[in-house]
């Protein structure tokens, strides 16, 4: 140790350059990911992907994913999977479906009812994975077809029959909280900007983009809480910890258990979420919505820097990678390829993601 | 025992009240019997080795004062009142901070989050209550330095820390929380030398804030040289506590190993273990 200078540095330690300092934050493969679909659509797609118009089409279904995948990458920093997330969106559709065409409840009643409903779904399916000391992996496995079964029977059971359940649309037609969930944000904005030229309009001079998506919206604000919770709160440094090394998190104070029941009920909260949104939109709920949207989700968040096995990973990483699985399925219908190339896009892009991954951890932690 | 080491000595007399008063403790794991009634306690201001060798239940019995195992049997006294640690938190709200020989830590975390793990400095109030980044790498950092590590910065993976380094992350981290009670379970096992006379000087340290120190080691010569007194677990059991100046490093390593095999291997060793 120096004895004259005032911060003692250790002579073994080389300058870090910037673009190693880069290569370690985890959101940099999916933001690199990003870089590399637009370069792609741009090179290969009409350029009408990349209007305004074409943004919004393309963001929409990253929102609607983005909105479960944020949840999922959460959950997997904190070391466990929720396999089930799809089939939530289903279950706790068909109960906010029930809640405002059977109940005929209001919205200010059946929203909080709604997602109060699925976090007591999230916490059963926590609890069974904490108390047994089962895999995740297993435990939400089992409830994803629970929950699909479930959603089939009580759909109905509701509509004598049928597996759609009709009606939504009239019933929060009228309702004063119905635009925080649905339709478009922002159109007397958008409707100004028209006016002065300054996006594209039709003929009769509306906009082609009415406003933005609510989704859109959701899944920014989810995006910036859930960066601010894990960077800046002691129970992001909780989750961390809790997928890091459970035994070391325990033994040093940290409740690991109810991050990680809090943890599945927050991503139970983000399938209701996006089921009440999708269903409002739609005006219906049906037994297929959320299909295979856990898979999806999981590999936005692996795309988006999250490790298998936990205690590692970034909100804004899983944000891009929604981006990215957007821009990816419908730029396809833009250029000539056949759109069916999107699932072979999509296992690509997982497999280089892991593999992406693999290297940074080793980086990170220093691994010889 | 010379009196050739650099630390004087608690002056810890018989009738200070112990902090931790642990009796008659027993452990079971299914039909394994880990502890068959260990008794120990703590005093303010001293340095109370617990030596035995490899399976005697050192370990065990610290996890059951520091609250991550439940005693089977016996009673636990903190500060003469009895009390019963549910999860390691409450032991750690009451004063006992533990450096387990695994470290609890994490290596895909920073040095400065692990440094803070479950007791994160919050600035802010209310929803707005928020973990004091810039605060808590601070600290760390100050701390590191006057342990004689240099870290490349507070952000650095612990990963990618020697073992010693982690060692002494761990032991700043517990010092820091101002504990009443220190337990060190074989803190020096990993280290080097100077390393290992840095926290036999810690531990000194320590010991002169007036915070007992329970220091868990296999190795006779580091627990001579900082201890006051000295207990020793075989089988588990308590074979005797004695007290600094009673007791030879030779009778210590005898009693550890459990008498006669000793005796033959330091022959054919030459005395040098």
């Amino acid at each position: 140790m120096s004895e004259t200078a005032p911060v003692a540095t250790d002579e073994r330690v080389k300058k870090e350059p910037f673009l190693t300092k880069l290569m370690k934050r985890p959101e940099l493969g999916a933001m690199a990911g990003v870089v590399l679909v637009v370069i792609f659509f741009a090179i290969t797609a009409d350029s009408s992907m990349f209007t305004l118009a074409g943004i919004m089409n393309f963001m929409t279904p990253a929102a609607q994913l983005g909105i479960l995948a944020i949840g999922a990458a959460l959950l997997m920093i904190g070391g466990e999977f929720d396999l089930s997330i799809g089939s939530m969106v289903a279950f706790s559709g068909l109960f906010f479906g029930v809640c405002v065409v059977t109940w005929q409840l209001p919205l200010i009643l059946a929203i909080p009812m709604t997602f109060v409903f699925s976090a007591c779904v999230g916490a059963i399916n926590g609890n069974i994975v904490i108390r047994s000391g089962l895999p995740s992996f297993i435990v939400t496995l089992a409830f994803l077809f629970v929950l699909r079964g479930l959603s089939l029977v009580g759909l109905k059971m509701a509509t004598n029959g049928s597996t759609q359940l009709r009606g939504v649309r009239d019933a929060v037609e009228n309702d004063w909280l119905a635009p925080f969930f649905s339709g478009e944000a922002f159109g007397s904005l958008f409707a100004w900007l028209a006016a002065n030229g300054m996006i594209d309009t039709f003929k009769n001079g509306a906009p082609k983009v009415p406003g933005i998506p609510v989704e859109i919206l959701w899944f920014v604000a989810i995006t910036l809480v859930a960066t601010y919770v894990l960077l800046r709160t002691p129970v992001g440094n909780w989750i961390f910890a809790s997928g890091g090394d459970k035994v070391a998190a325990s033994n040093s104070g940290v409740p690991v258990s109810r991050v990680k029941v809090s943890l599945f009920m927050l991503t139970a909260c983000c399938a209701a979420l996006l089921a009440i949104i999708t269903v409002m939109d739609a005006g219906s709920t049906d037994a297929r919505r959320g299909f295979q949207k856990e898979f999806e989700a999981i590999i936005a968040a692996v795309i988006g820097g999250c490790l298998l096995t936990g205690g590692y990973g970034s909100a804004i990483g899983a944000f891009f990678g929604s981006i990215i699985f957007g821009m990816v399925v419908i730029g396809l219908t833009y250029t000539d390829f056949d759109q069916d190339w999107f699932q072979v896009f999509l296992g690509a892009m997982l497999l280089i993601a892991v593999l992406f991954n693999n290297a940074i951890r080793k980086r990170v932690t220093g691994e010889r | 025992m010379t009196d050739d080491t650099k630390f004087h000595h608690g002056d810890t007399v018989g009738d200070v009240a112990p902090i931790v008063e642990m009796k008659n403790i027993e452990k079971h794991f299914g039909n394994i019997i880990a502890l068959a009634g260990v008794s120990f306690e703590v005093k303010p201001g001293e340095c109370h080795c617990l030596l035995g060798d490899n399976g005697a239940g050192k370990s065990t019995f610290i996890k059951t004062m520091s609250g991550v195992h439940k005693p089977t049997k016996g009673e636990i006294y903190f500060e003469g009142k009895p009390l019963h640690f549910d999860t390691p938190r409450d032991a750690m709200e009451a004063g006992i901070a533990t450096v387990f020989q695994d470290l609890a830590m994490i290596p895909l975390m920073s040095v400065t989050r692990n440094f803070f793990m479950g007791r994160e400095p919050t600035k802010g109030r209310g929803l707005f209550k928020r973990f004091d980044v810039d605060h808590a790498n601070e600290i760390c950092m100050e701390k590191m330095r006057k342990m004689g590590i240099n870290l490349r910065g507070p952000d650095q993976a612990v990963g990618t820390l020697s073992g010693g380094e982690r060692q002494t992350v761990a032991i700043a981290r517990a010092v820091h929380f101002g504990a009443k009670i220190l337990i060190l379970d074989e803190p020096t096992s990993a280290l080097g030398v100077r390393q290992t006379s840095n926290v036999l000087a810690t531990i000194d340290n320590v010991r002169n804030q007036g915070i007992g120190v329970v220091f868990i080691s296999h190795n006779v010569r580091h627990a001579l040289a900082v201890g006051d007194r000295f207990t020793v677990l075989n089988r588990g059991k308590t074979l005797g506590t004695a007290t600094r100046g009673e007791i030879t490093p030779e009778e210590l390593q005898d009693l550890m190993a459990g008498g006669q095999e000793m005796a033959q291997l330091e022959g054919s060793l030459g005395g040098t273990v």
